[in-house]
């Protein structure tokens, strides 16, 4: 069959068109070999996004094409777990739905022989029946940042109790500072199961059962009320918790953010400032801190299986001196390694330490069996409590009914 | 001629056509079929459960306050939108120089995006901090700052809310009220004058009101639909990386945490997206009926 000039020229735009349609998905098999998608977070330190492509760059193996993904990060690799154009490996926690869902790969063969070199506290939640879905990059945590000159000047002394806490909180207010800063949700959000653990009480029990069906869990949700009707609580700041500018600018005296707030911090307030973990509370409550990592995770669907487990064990197991790099150089974060954290000159003097302290002696993770259903119920329900004032029993009851229904709803799936 | 001009309307209708079904139709049946199955994590599911993510659906507390949610801010919105846009309207017309400048004053904001505009009404006008404007202005009588965002009690988010739609609706409105108001005959205002009317409220109530009346019912029924389909402000203005509050949560921001957030129930959320769709076509179909849509005067 003869084709004419004007044919060709039209199946070679349709060519192109539809070349075009279809971008580069990272995926398929590049001049160089194997291609890999690999999907981060927008980290907020200056510097992550080239050091993330530097590493994927001296890989060998495979030509692997890092996307900076800012926004709502979780949503988008929740959905796009569901296709075939999402990332072969990703940063996450996946979530036990994910797991259960066989939406990514079994990784625990990755960690063979180092497994003991991880800290447990954020290993535990990326693992579930003894195997393990994601390898744990970094630890993050949060605490209370305080100002030690405006506590001095109102007669403050760093609050170890909740009661305390309520107490500064009030006292350090004024007309124009705030006592307490928990995000502009009055900390329903960021707080989570933390003011649980402080008073002793866990979000899900290691044998998966509701672990705050206790009346401890209502009175000391119940104080966090005090704070807002107090109006000791900082609400409608320009930026939420993570970010430490409502601490930087005086317009709180106290701040819940992040460990990565502490270079920013202490660059601008030198020694006035310091940390606690969030304060116990009741007989049997203890100091808590919520401790978690993002862990490197490779999706099921992904056509290159093997070549993604062969590269997330290259750069997160093997290349030790890139997560070194990638926890302390750039951001502030503890190495999820328990040897690199061990030797990080960073981490061994002034609140650094004490963060580190409070990890190891406080921390808590995020239970795997404490699935999105149960947050949304319980943060609603803290929402109520803070800022509606509503009955703290009631509402825990009503909670642990719901958890109580999500924990046999995985059961089954099992 | 005939086959020539078929081929011409395909050609141009055809690619739209194809495109409304492949992004319209194609996942609205999906989603319907999801709605019967146990779709958890998975757009292509094998457990079928019936009925049964309508029935918790229908049961959930959260969907069903999601619901008062939007009838609250329907109650407020059409009326306050149909008012100002109307008021705009009849100052616009009879506004006797720079008729243009003031009618594109009043539909710019319409040409604006609900999550810009949300984000400035949330960090330069609302700011909960005292440097905020809205805060600003409140400190020179010397009142103290109010998180306007984040207060339940009393709920002055609904201020925030109501006011970032309304600037930018009440434009859009106006212009279709304007168009009303342009084909009432003169002749019927002459009559009245005639007749002794007085220009003001009884003009308006006996002669504009009713000459309106077929515009009135479209604007109202756009409003309606649009209220119950609110999503980007509210979910612009009141969420943040961990989540949302309970207290102003409408439908559409309560099923995309339900479908698209971390959990991915997409077979819980595909049933509440029909729930809400049945809903919104009821209340519709009633609306016009009771209206009166469509029917002229001779049809009685």
């Amino acid at each position: 069959m003869a084709v004419s000039r004007r044919g060709l020229l039209g199946a070679g735009a349709g060519v192109g068109l539809l070349a075009a349609c279809g971008g580069n998905t990272g995926r398929g098999d590049g001049k160089g070999g194997t291609r890999l998608a690999q999907w981060y977070h927008q980290y907020g330190e200056a510097g992550t996004e080239q050091a993330v492509k530097r590493y994927a760059a001296g890989y060998d193996k495979a030509d692997v094409s890092v996307q900076w993904r800012p926004g709502d990060y979780d949503r988008q690799t929740a959905a796009a777990l569901l296709t075939d154009s999402g990332p072969d490996v990703f940063e996450g926690s996946p979530t036990l739905d994910q797991i259960q869902g066989g939406q990514v790969v079994d990784l625990t063969d990755l960690l063979d022989e180092v497994k003991d070199d991880f800290n447990p506290a954020v290993l535990t939640p990326k693992t579930y029946d003894g195997k393990i879905w994601g390898i744990p990059q970094v630890i993050d945590m949060q605490l209370l940042y305080y100002r030690k000159s405006l506590l001095k000047a109102a007669g403050v002394e760093p609050p170890t109790t909740l009661d305390a806490l309520v107490d500064a909180a009030k006292r350090l207010t004024d007309s124009k500072v705030k006592g307490l800063f928990l995000g502009n949700d009055g900390g329903a959000g960021v707080l989570a199961g933390t003011p649980l653990n402080a008073a002793g009480l866990q979000l899900v029990t290691d044998d998966g059962k509701v672990g705050f069906d206790d009346p401890a869990a209502a009175r000391t949700l119940g104080k966090l009320h005090h704070l807002y009707t107090d109006k000791s609580l900082l609400l409608g700041a320009p930026t939420d918790w993570s970010d430490p500018a409502a601490f930087l600018q005086g317009l709180t005296a106290m701040q819940w953010s992040g460990l990565w707030a502490l270079p920013q911090i202490s660059k601008e307030l030198g020694d006035d400032f310091g940390v606690l973990p969030f304060p116990k509370d009741g007989p049997h409550g203890a100091p808590a801190v919520p401790v978690g990592a993002y862990g490197s995770a490779v999706s099921a669907r992904s056509r290159h299986r093997e070549a993604a487990k062969e590269y997330v064990k290259w750069l997160w197991v093997e290349r030790t001196d890139h997560q070194e790099d990638f926890a302390l150089s750039y951001g502030f974060h503890i190495p999820a390694r328990v040897s690199l954290a061990r030797k990080a000159a960073k981490l061994r003097s002034g609140p650094a330490a004490d963060a580190v302290r409070l990890t190891t002696e406080h921390g808590h993770a995020q239970p795997l069996l404490w699935t999105p259903a149960s947050q949304t119920a319980y943060q609603d329900a803290l929402v109520r409590i803070i800022k509606g004032g509503a009955n703290p029993e009631s509402e825990v009851r009503a909670v642990v009914r719901k958890v109580g229904a999500e924990l046999d709803r995985v059961k089954k799936k099992r | 001629m005939k086959h020539r001009s078929a081929l011409w309307f395909w050609v141009f209708v055809g690619p739209f056509a194809a495109g409304l079904a492949l992004f319209t139709y194609v996942p609205l049946l999906w989603s319907v079929g999801l709605s019967f199955f146990d779709a958890q994590n998975t757009v292509t599911p094998t457990h079928f459960v019936g009925l049964d993510n309508y029935t918790a659906m229908l049961r959930d507390d959260a969907f069903r306050d999601s619901l008062k949610t939007f009838l609250v801010f329907t109650a407020f919105i059409v009326p306050t939108t149909y008012v100002v846009s109307l008021t705009l309207a009849l100052m616009v017309n009879r506004v006797r120089w720079a008729r243009a400048f003031f009618r594109s004053v009043f539909f710019l904001p319409a040409a604006c995006s609900y999550v810009v505009a949300a984000l400035v009404w949330k960090m330069s006008i609302f700011s909960g901090v005292r440097f905020g404007l809205a805060n600003t202005v409140l400190g020179w009588f010397g009142t103290d700052s109010v998180a306007w965002l984040a207060t339940p009690d009393p709920p002055w988010y609904w201020l925030v809310l109501i006011t970032v739609r309304l600037w930018l609706q009440a434009g859009f409105y106006m212009i279709l009220f304007l168009a009303g108001l342009q084909r009432i005959d003169p002749a019927l205002y002459e009559a009245a004058a005639v007749d002794g009317a007085r220009p003001g409220w009884t003009v308006l109530r006996h002669i504009t009101l009713p000459q309106l009346r077929a515009t009135s019912v479209a604007v109202v029924l756009l409003l309606v639909v649009n209220a119950f389909q609110a999503f980007d402000e509210f979910y612009n203005l009141l969420s943040d990386a961990r989540g949302y509050p309970p207290y102003a949560r409408p439908p559409l921001v309560y099923l995309y945490y339900t479908a698209l957030g971390q959990g991915q129930n997409l077979g819980l959320g595909s049933a509440g997206a029909v729930i809400l769709a049945l809903v919104i076509a009821v209340v519709t179909v009633a609306q016009a009926r009771w209206l009166k849509l469509g029917r002229t005067d001779a049809d009685g």
